[in-house]
């Protein structure tokens, strides 16, 4: 009997006690039916071979492991970062079960939506009654200040009109008629979560804006984007803008949504883009958005409004805060302050410290389209290889900027792009052409154990280790973040290899 | 603790108010879904209350912020996912096998991605193109492909999301079809998430696919049974559960013939029909089978609980009478063997928990099959409910319950903060999205589903660890630290 009360052994433990492993052979070996040790061995070795590998990228309808959610997510995320909004999306409830989990996983906070909870009587009679009786509850029961309507893939095949069905709600008194209802139809079957903040993004300012008389100040607009790393991000990004003396407005800033203290009280909305704040955005200069792919349809509005805009893939790194600073400078007039200039010096000195680890590492970098080209940019400042860059949810648009970037620059020769691939393609990529280290999400763990390529951990979801998205990675500060990880991830694989006592301890230096 | 904690309100009180939130049409419905358990009136066996009638598993009311899911959760998520050596495709947009990949810790043995495929996201990723035209084409190819490069794997199931059943696919014609072309099993699910109420559902339409497209359309099994052979149907293995149950059952004599379905391959399955007995763990997700395995086969089935020693002393006893003396005399001797763990345990951890007070909201069968552990430990049950349950679910809470006890169906996120508020329990065990707004107020909690990524909980190797965690829970100094010294009231 393994078990003991003294020492309480663990999942991890207790099923490699001989008992269990004796019940596991027997199990195996009696009942289920399973093939033969050489048979497993086999068809491992095939699957980490360059004929698996052509079949593998030869799949036209089988998706595998893609690095990408759908459009709703993106709403949900979105909507969060606007004062006291709940986010309402039409359609099967149980969608909304797996956003909020999905959310809490990573962020490990509370994630608040509700569900119009359709069912099939909604399929065939579409989701009216649902919507008016739903948006009534919402408003009674959480009192938001303002409920953002999103859809699942169920109410856009049945095509219900949300614009047609929050009117009639309003006559029908579900919430005031000058209650904000903004919305955004995300279907789940066209793009991903980036494309859901879009829209999300769009419907909300479409919803202030529309009618709005523009006043123009030398306020500018910024829009994060999706970023699993918002919370510490925008705080980097108010701390640099402050010391820049920008006047400007974050439009959806969830850096205290998804960070509530725990002080004994549970607060369902705090912080968040207030919602004058957001009307009044109409007025500003210009509106900057931190990740591209995140806000195509949303800076197309802006413009139609009269706003300036302009486009950042996720200010990371050297390079990529200099141009967030840059741009800022040239659309405000504001000086970037010397504060900034010396954060700058310490991230160049840190890398410079510690290059020689850095140099000629060679980088698998999967994610968002924006996230890949911030990594793969300084991944390459730090004289790192990116040699293969994989983005599910990237277009070839994404894949001609991706080339453009890696061809300027003598360590981005030789990388592949990988637009629209998923995660068993990088599996039959890296088997055939490992690199020496892999960026992505914690789904990256899978590929880590099967070829031996070390994972960090940069991108969302994060699920498997907690708290690093309390830590910045935008700007010279977050870049030393980042940093820090990459080299603390070089220099654990070091000792573990350096690490068996009297066999492989030759080079296990004290200073590195 | 933060805050002055105020008395506990009364459970009655309690539904009152939060009711008196809805607008008059919602409140009229939650008031039937909202109970305390009453006493035993004359003529009734067991506790009873108002969710004891037909006031379950109907519609979610819109807006509430529900926290059930949907039928493809129950079929895929619960019932087939954990089906380790067949490829479960998520049939539709990407978003459903996204956000439920790997996500229940539904344990197994294997080579991954050879001839395991659990923590594997498979997805015909619909697009706008497949909406319009129909995607049982792209189904064909997706099979195809599977057959390719995963030749391992003993069967396809299609797990059929939101659009399939909007959109007028044939997937059974294609499952048909390919069976014959590729010869595995191919199990069309018509799981949709639209259908039904809740993941009840789904659990319903997985057991019915498992009849129709494998007992019936299958591989005929060549299993030789005897006399002693069981299935555990009903534990998914999450964190090892069925393991350590299966642990049992071996040192009482018996063969587990299926594992249905945490760590089952497609011929446990199959061979399920043979063995004498269905030992049903949740009952809630695989009670159709059983009936049906009883009706057809003859299979027996009967209901136990591994949850803490006395239901499992219960169960080990129950389930060995089924069986001749050689099996109740073992069954004797394993109760006996580990009653110095179990002694142990309490006596390391019973005086830790003792008194404390435990809300519960959780899926199928937790609600109630894990009150006695709790009870084991001292701890006291003052308020549970189900995401999911059916009449008979709550017909079955009543023995394990007080009189007084709190009892929500389907409960909102609204109520089940206000009843938490009002209640102040010691510690709530329910899912990740209840788990953080509850640690913020100050109050211990463990996710109930997976078990807070610990586990096993079954048998008497779960129960230290169950023991463990909610003495780490509820006893961590972190909840003391919660008021800023320069804050507190003079």
């Amino acid at each position: 009997m393994p078990q003991s009360a003294d020492k309480v052994l663990d999942h991890n433990k207790l099923f490699h006690e001989p008992e269990y492993k004796e019940m596991f052979k027997n199990k195996r070996a009696t009942f289920e039916n399973a093939p033969t040790a050489p048979q497993v061995t086999e068809i491992l070795d095939w699957t980490k071979s360059w004929d698996y590998r052509e079949k593998n990228l030869a799949r036209e309808a089988l998706v595998i492991n893609p690095a990408k959610a759908c459009q709703p997510l993106g709403a949900v995320f979105a909507a969060a970062g606007y004062e006291g909004t709940m986010s309402f999306v039409h359609g099967s409830q149980g969608c909304v079960a797996y956003y909020r989990s999905h959310l809490s996983r990573h962020f490990k906070e509370p994630a608040s939506a509700v569900s119009s909870s359709m069912t099939e009587d909604a399929a065939v009679f579409g989701g009216l009654t649902n919507m008016v009786d739903g948006l009534a509850n919402t408003y009674a029961l959480y009192q938001p200040k303002m409920i953002a309507v999103s859809t699942t893939c169920m109410a856009e095949v049945i095509g219900d009109d949300l614009n047609s069905f929050i009117i009639q709600s309003k006559e029908k008194g579900s919430v005031p008629e000058d209650f904000d209802v903004p919305f955004a139809h995300t279907p789940a079957f066209v793009g991903s979560h980036v494309d859901g903040y879009d829209n999300m993004q769009k419907g909300i300012l479409t919803h202030f804006w529309k009618d709005a008389e523009r006043a123009e100040t030398d306020s500018i607009n910024i829009i994060p984007g999706f970023d699993g790393f918002a919370v510490a991000n925008i705080r980097e990004m108010n701390r640099m803008l402050a010391a820049m003396g920008v006047e400007y407005t974050i439009l959806s800033d969830v850096s205290d949504v998804y960070d509530t203290p725990s002080d004994g009280d549970y607060q369902m909305y705090a912080g968040g883009t207030k919602l004058d704040d957001v009307k009044a955005a109409i007025n500003a200069k210009a509106t900057l958005s931190l990740q591209e792919y995140c806000t195509r349809r949303t800076l197309e509005f802006c413009e139609e409004k009269g706003q300036k805009t302009a486009a950042l893939h996720y200010p990371m790194g050297v390079a990529g805060t200099d141009e967030f600073l840059m741009t800022v400078s040239e659309l405000t007039g504001k000086a970037v302050p010397d504060c900034l200039t010396l954060e700058r010096g310490r991230l160049v000195d840190a890398m410079a410290d510690s290059q020689a680890y850095l140099h000629g590492k060679t980088y698998a970098i999967y994610g968002d389209p924006d996230f890949v080209y911030a990594m793969a940019k300084f991944v390459m400042e730090t004289g790192g290889e990116p040699t293969h860059c994989l983005a599910t949810n990237g277009s070839k648009d994404w894949a001609k900027k991706m080339e453009e970037l890696l061809a300027s620059s003598p360590y981005g020769q030789g990388c592949q792009v990988w637009a629209g691939k998923d995660l068993w393609h990088l599996r039959s990529i890296l088997a055939t052409e490992p690199t020496d280290l892999l960026i992505g999400n914690s789904y990256g763990k899978y590929l880590e154990r099967d070829l031996n390529i070390p994972l960090i951990r940069l991108t969302f979801p994060i699920f498997d280790r907690h708290h690093h998205h309390r830590f910045p990675t935008f700007g010279y500060q977050g870049g030393m973040t980042v940093l820090v990880k990459i080299l603390d991830t070089i220099f654990d694989k070091l000792d573990t290899e350096t690490g068996t006592l009297g066999e492989t301890d030759i080079s296990f230096d004290l200073t590195r | 603790m933060a805050k002055d904690i105020p008395d506990p309100i009364a459970p009655e009180k309690l539904i009152e108010e939060v009711l008196s939130a809805y607008p008059a049409k919602s409140a009229k419905k939650r008031a039937k879904h909202l109970g305390v358990a009453a006493p035993v009136a004359e003529g009734e066996t067991e506790i009873v209350s108002k969710c004891d009638t037909v006031k379950s598993n109907i519609k979610s009311v819109p807006g509430v912020m529900t926290i059930r899911g949907c039928a493809y959760a129950g079929s895929k998520g619960v019932v087939w996912g954990p089906v380790k050596d067949m490829v479960h495709i998520s049939h539709g947009p990407v978003g459903c096998g996204h956000y439920s990949w790997s996500q229940r810790r539904n344990y197994y043995t294997g080579t991954t991605g050879v001839d395991s495929f659990v923590t594997f996201q498979f997805t015909t990723d619909f697009q706008e193109k497949d909406i319009v035209f129909g995607g049982d084409k792209k189904l064909e190819k997706t099979i195809d492909e599977i057959n390719e490069l995963f030749p391992l794997a003993k069967g396809i199931s299609v797990q059929s999301e939101c659009p399939i059943g909007l959109i007028g696919d044939d997937i059974e014609a294609v499952s048909k079809k390919k069976k014959k072309d590729i010869g595995k099993t191919i199990v069309p699910v018509r799981c949709e998430g639209f259908r039904g109420v809740s993941q009840s559902l789904g659990h319903h339409i997985a057991n019915d696919a498992i009849r129709d497209w494998v007992f019936n359309g299958g591989e005929e099994s060549s299993y030789q049974p005897g006399p002693y052979d069981v299935n555990i149907i009903g534990d998914y293995n999450i964190g090892g559960d069925a393991w350590a149950s299966r642990m049992l059952l071996e040192e009482i004599g018996l063969n587990v013939v299926g594992s249905w379905s945490g760590d089952a391959t497609l011929a446990e399955i199959e061979n399920a029909p043979k063995a004498k007995l269905n030992l049903i763990h949740c009952y809630r997700s695989m009670n159709y089978i059983c009936r049906y395995m009883e009706e057809n086969y003859g299979v027996g089935w009967m209901e136990y609980n591994f949850f803490g020693p006395s239901q499992i002393a219960a169960s080990l006893r129950a389930i060995a009478a089924k069986f001749d003396k050689t099996i109740q005399d073992k069954a004797e001797e394993v109760i006996a063997k580990y009653q110095p763990l179990v002694d142990a345990v309490l006596a390391k951890y019973k005086p830790r928990l003792e008194g404390k007070k435990v809300m519960l909201y959780v899926g199928g069968l937790r609600p109630r099959h894990v009150v006695d552990a709790y009870h084991d430990l001292g701890m006291e049950i003052v308020g549970t409910g189900y995401e999911f349950a059916h009449g008979d679910d709550y017909k079955r809470t009543g023995e394990y319950i007080k009189e007084g006890t709190l009892i929500y169906d389907d409960v909102t996120g609204y109520e089940l903060e206000k009843f938490i508020e009002g209640m102040r329990p010691d510690l709530v065990g329910s899912g990740i999205k209840e788990k953080y707004p509850v640690q913020k107020m100050g109050i211990p909690f463990r996710q109930m589903h997976s078990w807070d990524y610990s586990g096993p909980y079954h048998g008497y190797d779960g129960f230290a660890i169950f023991a463990r965690d909610m003495d780490l829970a509820i006893n961590n100094p972190v909840w003391g630290l919660f008021d800023a010294p320069w804050k507190k009231s003079a």
